[in-house]
């Protein structure tokens, strides 16, 4: 009892301007309960205003991020807060932004969708309110084991977010698919944690950061005798690597997306495709870029000894995300349900947006960030759309469903024309100005490899336009194939044209979000490479202001 | 005496572990799990970790063990003959066997010292005790220990959610 009074006094003690840094998370797990209390005591059939909680709920939650950012990081501070468990940095805001925006408009999508499911109940919002708390620390987490226990709560509260709908076996079938690849896929990243763990003594990813360049050297000698642990580095981060390939949904780990897209109740699908895409890309920037910098380049060798150089990430990320572009948008031109194509589309675009951690300079790392934002604006249009065709009897998620939409509801069409179009990147839309800047930063760092990656992708991303365009001919040019008319609920209504405008606007005076991006890309600790100089900052981690690539 | 011990219990870990996988029948498996765990906790405590080695034991080869057997109980494990009855020769093994384990014991028994315990000040800084355990989950670990605690209500809501019977 003594020791143990001995030991509390030196306690350190958590004050308020700690607290402080978890407060738009710890509004929403309020939030989250209170629509869970608040559902048992409403009458069954009347749960809307649960929906209206949580949504009140996610305003809160933006205001208190604001209070964050103005507070702390809008100068490009950062701050620490927990024990070193989390950091406060425009990253972590930025990307907390995005999954508020994604969590508000995926519940203004789901009210009317949950009604013609006949699956309107509280615990649906409360779960997207728990999953939105998950993305947020894995946003800022900078310690292994918060960022493995948020993505845990992301990843079950949306695996039970693709089951919502009973008594749809697809969407069963989805769940239990989605479930048994994701927590294999955890296990993987796991394995590859452990293994960091053990080599570098610390889970802490400055730490591990430190102590990396020491034991990545063919000549560590730690106990009198040489040891390469090269090797078992690359081993670690290949396993971490192929857990977030897998939570990304990038291609030879994308097996699971088509199915859980096409077999969730289309709002979830709307939800996971944007909000648990940008959460896991957090992470994965957070791994590498915080946690394993001086990975991504060549391990040295020794060449007197005859001990080979490695490739690092770089080369890894570079293969898959090529792989992903070109077989995301193939398998995408042949698809029939727009569900699926969608899936196929979205993990062609998590291809793209891994070319803005491949070009780690600072363009590369602003497009990342602004990449992900414009996708969950669009892509939560384009569901909404779909969502919309969800009335008495249809199903809404064929192709042909589509068919002369255009007499049918006009706005609604126009809405998913310019969603479309900014899916595929052409301008005045706001994909274009994502993707002008992940390719450009790609091209900036003047590597004949990674231009060529550029070129693929620019080409691909021409042949995307194929299968968009599908659509845009199917709503325009196609004859009425049934006339069910198509009305909008208030709620999607809105959703689409706060995600409609934002997508033009961006497109059109993309300045304000562009400034907030790359102060996000600006965040301490976001290492970029220096392509001039092969030997530039060691072990420096606050980077001089101007030293990244300036355009 | 502390490697042989170690090689002893990893062997013991190991072959039980593959064991899981090499068995047809569930509760077997089951059972090889429980003697994975104990040799792992057997390995905590030469760690000098013994609160981790005694939730090894409590937790999971007590708590979670049986709701492994529950759940293989209810899902009907196949109704195969075990081995050893298809094979009678086999159980006459067991007499050798039994009397190489009394005469095992009456030889521990014979030799057993005193062990000396380690010091209570080395057990203060160790990093499995009960105290360091604590001071942590509640110092360094604050924040994920709490978002543990929100993951584990979300489970409960979801599985509630799943399981319901529909309402109508």
């Amino acid at each position: 009892m003594l020791a143990l009074i001995q030991a509390t006094n030196d306690l350190k003690t958590i004050g308020d301007q700690v607290v402080q840094l978890i407060m738009p998370e710890v509004i929403l797990t309020l939030f989250a309960c209170a629509a869970l209390v608040l559902d048992v005591m409403l009458p069954r059939g009347r749960k809307r205003p649960v929906a209206w909680l949580s949504l009140a709920g996610v305003g809160f939650a933006l205001v208190s991020l604001g209070f964050l950012y103005f507070n702390i990081t809008s100068e490009g501070k950062s701050r620490l807060g927990f024990f070193n468990m989390i950091v406060i940095d425009n990253y972590a805001v930025v990307f907390k932004l995005i999954f508020l925006i994604g969590a508000g408009l995926s519940i203004l999508l789901s009210i009317r969708y949950l009604d013609e499911e006949g699956e309107q109940r509280g615990e649906y919002y409360s779960l997207i309110l728990f999953s939105v708390v998950g993305m947020m620390f894995m946003a800022s987490g900078v310690d292994l084991l918060t960022l493995f226990i948020s993505l845990e709560l992301m990843a079950i509260s949306v695996y039970i977010l693709v089951g919502y709908t009973k008594r749809d076996r697809r969407s069963n079938e989805a769940s239990m698919k989605y479930f048994l690849l994701g927590a294999f896929s955890s296990g993987v990243l796991l394995y590859g944690i452990s293994m960091i763990y053990g080599l570098t003594g610390s889970t802490n990813l400055a730490n591990i950061a430190k102590a990396l360049p020491i034991i990545i050297s063919p000549a560590y000698e730690p106990l009198g005798q040489t040891v390469d642990l090269r090797y078992l580095v690359l081993m670690s981060m290949i396993l971490m690597a192929a857990g977030m390939f897998f939570k990304v949904a990038a291609v030879p780990f994308h097996m699971w997306a088509p199915d859980a897209y096409e077999g969730a109740p289309t709002s979830t699908t709307a939800f996971m495709s944007v909000a648990v895409k940008a959460a896991s890309f957090a992470m994965f920037g957070r791994l590498f870029l915080y946690g394993l910098p001086d990975l991504r380049d060549t391990l040295a060798g020794n060449a007197d000894k005859n001990i080979p150089g490695l490739p690092g990430w770089a080369v890894l990320l570079g293969v898959i995300a090529a792989i992903t572009i070109v077989w995301g948008n193939l398998a995408a031109l042949t698809q029939n349900n727009t569900k699926r194509l969608l899936a196929y589309s979205s993990i062609s675009h998590a291809g793209y947006t891994m070319l803005g951690l491949i070009a780690a300079n600072e363009t590369g790392y602003t497009g990342f960030i602004l990449y992900l934002f414009i996708y969950t604006l669009m892509n939560l249009g384009v569901f909404g759309c779909i969502i919309a065709l969800r009335r008495h009897g249809i199903q809404g998620d064929r192709m042909e469903d589509l068919n002369g939409l255009m007499k049918k509801a006009p706005w609604l069409t126009v809405m998913m024309t310019i969603f479309l179009l900014s899916l595929g990147g052409i301008p005045p839309t706001a994909g274009f100005i994502g993707k002008l800047y992940l390719f450009a930063g790609l091209i900036e760092t003047g590597n004949p490899w990674l231009v060529r990656l550029a070129i693929l992708a620019v080409l691909m991303s021409a042949v995307s336009l194929y299968y968009y365009i599908r659509f845009i001919r199917a709503m325009y040019i196609e004859p009425e194939t049934e006339m069910q008319p198509v009305k909008l609920a208030p709620s999607l209504q809105t959703a689409l044209a706060v995600a409609v405008l934002l997508v033009m606007l961006i497109g059109v005076y993309p300045q304000p979000l562009l400034r907030l991006t790359q102060k996000a890309a600006q965040a301490q600790g976001l290492k970029t490479h220096d392509y001039d100089q092969k030997k530039a900052d060691e072990g420096e981690i606050e980077r001089p202001p101007g030293a990244g690539t300036g355009r | 005496m502390e490697k042989a011990l170690f090689i002893i219990f990893a062997v013991v870990s190991v072959a039980a572990a593959l064991n899981i996988l090499l068995q047809r029948n569930p509760l077997y498996s089951a059972l090889s799990l429980v003697g994975t765990l104990i040799a792992l906790s057997a390995l905590y405590v030469m760690l000098r970790a013994q609160f981790i080695a005694a939730i090894q034991i409590v937790v999971y080869a007590g708590a979670i063990m049986v709701l492994f057997v529950f759940v293989i109980m209810l899902l009907n494990a196949p109704k195969e003959a075990p081995y050893i009855e298809k094979h009678k020769a086999l159980r006459f093994l067991a007499i050798p066997f039994a009397g190489l384990l009394i005469a095992e014991a009456f030889y521990v028994i014979r030799l057993v010292k005193p062990i000396q315990m380690p010091a209570s000040d080395d057990s203060a800084q160790a990093v499995g005790t009960t105290l360091s355990v604590g001071t942590k989950l509640f110092t360094d670990y604050l924040l994920p220990f709490e978002v543990t605690s929100v993951l584990i209500l979300m489970a409960i809501v979801g599985a509630m959610v799943l399981a319901r019977r529909g309402e109508d």
